[in-house]
């Protein structure tokens, strides 16, 4: 494999402390070494990258795509999501299991990593917490971590049964795998299509209520309590109401492995934003109240929220072209989530760019166990995002690499553009302006 | 512990809310708040001309336009009227319904809107059983879309046609609505207000003439956020206190086919909120009552209020076509030099 030189760019490694102008050699794969300007010992004969005035940083992270292969290719497949996921910046993305068949085996797992689909950048399967994400049976965790499991969740069908969530938690710690739970507690939330609230009522739209989700962690962190000899690890994924994160705050004091994770459309939109019946404003959980929006900011700024992750779930324009009630939930958002965090927790919320980054990579690799990911020491894989930090642009969902388009981002101002995405050690993603 | 209190250290601007695209077509009448009161007094004034005029001229005014009345869902009073008023202004109307159409085998709101358009029809008049449907139904094909109810969500004509016979009886001889025209005016909606479109159109069309909106119900069919809704609309749980303080009371069908799994004790109901001969005569015995049809003898009121003289329910009707008339108008000739409206 050729080698790789970046050079003269800003590097920012939130997890190795460092921050300065630094070349980089990247070989077969790995990071070969980190310098100062022009004293890479190795690097003759390398293909070079010039960074300078970038910001080069470990390559992105997200812990919660849907990828939607197998079964759903017309939405999006492997290929093209991690494309997407290329073009935002990311090299590791985590593929949830709700897929057609339910990825509840070895043999799923495996057939998503298989070079045959095509990815450009790393995936890393999420398997089903139970058979057909049914809430009924556990699956083998050991086969499916030795197949290359990340995590188990049954991510979109919350896991009801204290029984069973409980030998779920039990029995991934177990093999030292984490459990994601989407925290819903679907009893309350039959026919809804949006936050319980003013506006639901105002636009005839039965509500998620709040206490669906914290409900929901607060029976699970209950269990992980139970089982704390055990060390098992909850992850609590797309939290959106500020009783979840209280909740999740609270677990945390006590000395649990409870973690969360915030989407950008959560510390960014609330319930008004579905306007008029927008189905791109429509997702599970649901777009929520302000002083709920306020409070994830606030756990983000506070460092409470352990991960930035998309939820990237795409959905084909006919499908969302729909009555609000009918249409499926989700949006995408592999190539908003660097841009409109740069944007606002950065330029807005005078949060440090380090800590941005960190929660775009270093923190949801650590979450997750991935090795050699989230950072960029001598040895590690050779994951770089490059990009410009300053320059501000417009999202086109039109010009998206993912088969489909529907977020409520398009014409928004992102800040930070991608220069090139390279996963271990190929250019992924290369901005044509470069 | 309170573990939801974050305290707010730092002043945060989040990103804006854009303001609403809709209505995209100048003749749509999507929701009760879209009109201005110029545009109310507009569609009031019209709708006496043309119960007035002649119907050998009237039918001139929109003679051989196309209108479709597109149906998700069954209606006597709304499909009724709208037909008849398009039809006394001279448009040829088809009707559509969700049963005996390929709505039936699949196809979508957005390509039966495209098929209406395409074979000519210049205006949508919807009723459809999902909240939001007329907007999206307008945004994909931009022609006028006539909201003849929505879900749980609006229902704007019946709310002018209330208003109109509100007027008729509280404010006779009103040549033009103001922002005060209804001051001092209590409107009391009872019932299930929760999936009701009737009550959400009038709540907010009422206020806006100065009219305050009493809502009365159960806790199951009204949460108490039904009053964050808008201005002028305040909750009294209490019937007879309801009805002691109005001078028009809108009672509200149960919609069982909406109730989803939602338990209710009709006994209990009745006991409650039932309008009945006696509760009239001695809490509101000026007061006019009113209902959107269809009605349940027997359950939100007896027959004998319902067929009493104080019941207004046969002339809400008759006002629907009249109103009807102004709005199918407005809807073809919005933007026209016409109808006296610019």
């Amino acid at each position: 494999m050729t080698a790789l030189v970046i050079r003269g760019g800003h590097l920012i490694d939130p997890a190795a402390g460092v921050d300065a102008v630094k070349d980089i050699l990247l070989k077969d794969g790995r990071v070969a070494e980190i310098a100062g300007p022009g004293k890479l010992k190795q690097a003759n004969g390398a293909e070079v990258i010039d960074a300078a005035g970038l910001t080069v940083a470990p390559g992105l992270v997200d812990i919660h795509v849907h990828l939607r292969e197998p079964g759903q290719g017309y939405k999006e497949t492997i290929a093209t999501g991690t494309a997407s996921a290329a073009a935002g910046g990311f090299t590791s993305v985590a593929a949830m299991p709700n897929t057609r068949p339910v990825n509840d085996s070895p043999e799923i797992t495996r057939w998503m990593q298989a070079p045959e689909r095509g990815a450009s950048v790393r995936v890393f399967p999420i398997a089903a917490a139970t058979r057909g994400s049914k809430g009924e049976a556990i699956n083998d965790y050991a086969a499916l971590k030795s197949a290359g499991a990340v995590a188990v969740t049954d991510d979109g069908y919350p896991i009801l049964k204290d029984s069973i969530m409980r030998e779920t938690l039990a029995a991934a710690a177990r093999v030292g795998l984490s459990v994601i739970q989407h925290a819903e507690d679907t009893r309350l939330t039959q026919g809804a299509s949006m936050n319980a609230g003013p506006t639901a009522f105002k636009l005839g739209l039965r509500g998620m209520p709040a206490e669906a989700e914290s409900g929901m962690v607060e029976r699970d962190i209950r269990l992980v309590t139970e089982l704390r000899d055990a060390r098992a690890h909850l992850h609590v994924a797309h939290t959106s109401t500020a009783a979840a994160l209280a909740a999740v705050r609270q677990a945390r004091r006590s000395g649990l492995r409870v973690t969360c994770e915030v989407a950008p459309h959560h510390f960014l939109l609330t319930e008004e934003h579905v306007g008029m019946y927008s189905t791109n404003a429509k997702m599970n959980p649901p777009l929520r109240s302000a002083a709920d929006r306020d409070a994830m900011i606030e756990a983000i700024l506070d460092g409470v929220v352990d991960a930035i992750a998309t939820d990237h779930a795409p959905h084909a324009i006919h499908e969302k072209e729909v009555e609000f009630e009918s249409a499926p939930n989700g949006i995408t958002g592999l190539e908003t989530a660097l841009g409109l965090s740069l944007r606002w927790l950065h330029k807005e919320w005078k949060m440090p760019l380090g800590r941005v980054l960190s929660l775009l990579s270093a923190q949801p690799a650590a979450l997750l166990n991935l090795k050699g990911r989230g950072t960029l020491t001598v040895g590690s894989f050779a994951d770089v995002v490059v990009f410009d930090p300053k320059t501000e642009w417009t999202y086109s969902a039109r010009d998206t690499k993912s088969k489909s388009r529907n977020t409520p981002f398009d014409g928004w101002t992102m800040q930070g553009r991608v220069r090139w995405t390279i996963s271990e050690g190929r250019v992924a993603y290369k901005a044509e302006t470069c | 512990m309170n573990l939801t209190a974050t305290p707010a250290r730092r002043q945060i601007h989040p990103p804006q809310v854009p303001a609403s695209p809709f209505p995209y077509n100048p003749g749509s009448l999507l929701s009760a708040s879209d009109l201005t009161l110029d545009e109310i007094n507009h569609l009031l004034t019209r709708a006496t001309v043309l119960e007035n005029q002649d119907p050998l001229t009237r039918d001139r005014i929109l003679a051989k336009r196309r209108v479709a009345l597109l149906f998700y869902e069954s209606s006597t009073r709304t499909r009724t009227s709208f037909e008849l008023a398009a039809k006394a202004l001279g448009a040829d109307t088809t009707l559509v319904s969700s049963l005996s159409s390929s709505i039936e085998k699949g196809e979508t709101l957005k390509d039966t809107g495209l098929t209406l358009r395409a074979l000519g029809v210049e205006a949508i008049i919807l009723r459809h059983n999902s909240s939001g449907a007329p907007w999206l139904l307008e945004a994909e094909t931009r022609l006028p879309v006539l909201n003849a109810g929505d879900g749980m969500h609006e229902h704007p004509t019946q709310a002018l046609l209330d208003l109109r016979t509100i007027l008729a009886h509280l404010r006779p001889g009103v040549k033009a609505v103001t922002a005060e025209t209804l001051a001092g005016v209590t409107v009391t909606i009872v019932g299930d207000i929760l999936h009701s479109r009737v009550a959400r159109s009038n709540m907010l069309l009422l206020p806006r003439l100065g009219a305050r909106v009493l809502l009365c119900g159960p806790k199951e069919l009204l949460p108490e956020l039904a009053a964050q809704a808008g201005p002028g609309i305040e909750i009294e749980r209490n019937f007879e206190s309801a009805l002691r303080q109005s001078q028009a009371v809108m009672m509200l069908r149960i919609q069982a086919e909406r109730l989803s799994g939602l338990q209710l004790d009709l006994e209990e109901y009745k006991a409650n909120y039932q309008l009945t001969g006696q509760r009239l005569a001695s809490q509101a015995p000026e007061a006019i009552v009113m209902h959107p049809g269809p009605i349940i003898r027997g359950l939100e009121v007896t027959a004998g209020v319902a067929d009493g003289p104080q019941s207004v329910i046969l002339e809400q009707v008759r006002n629907g076509v009249a109103i009807r008339m102004a709005v199918v108008e407005r809807a073809l000739l919005a933007g026209h030099k016409q109808g006296g409206r610019a």
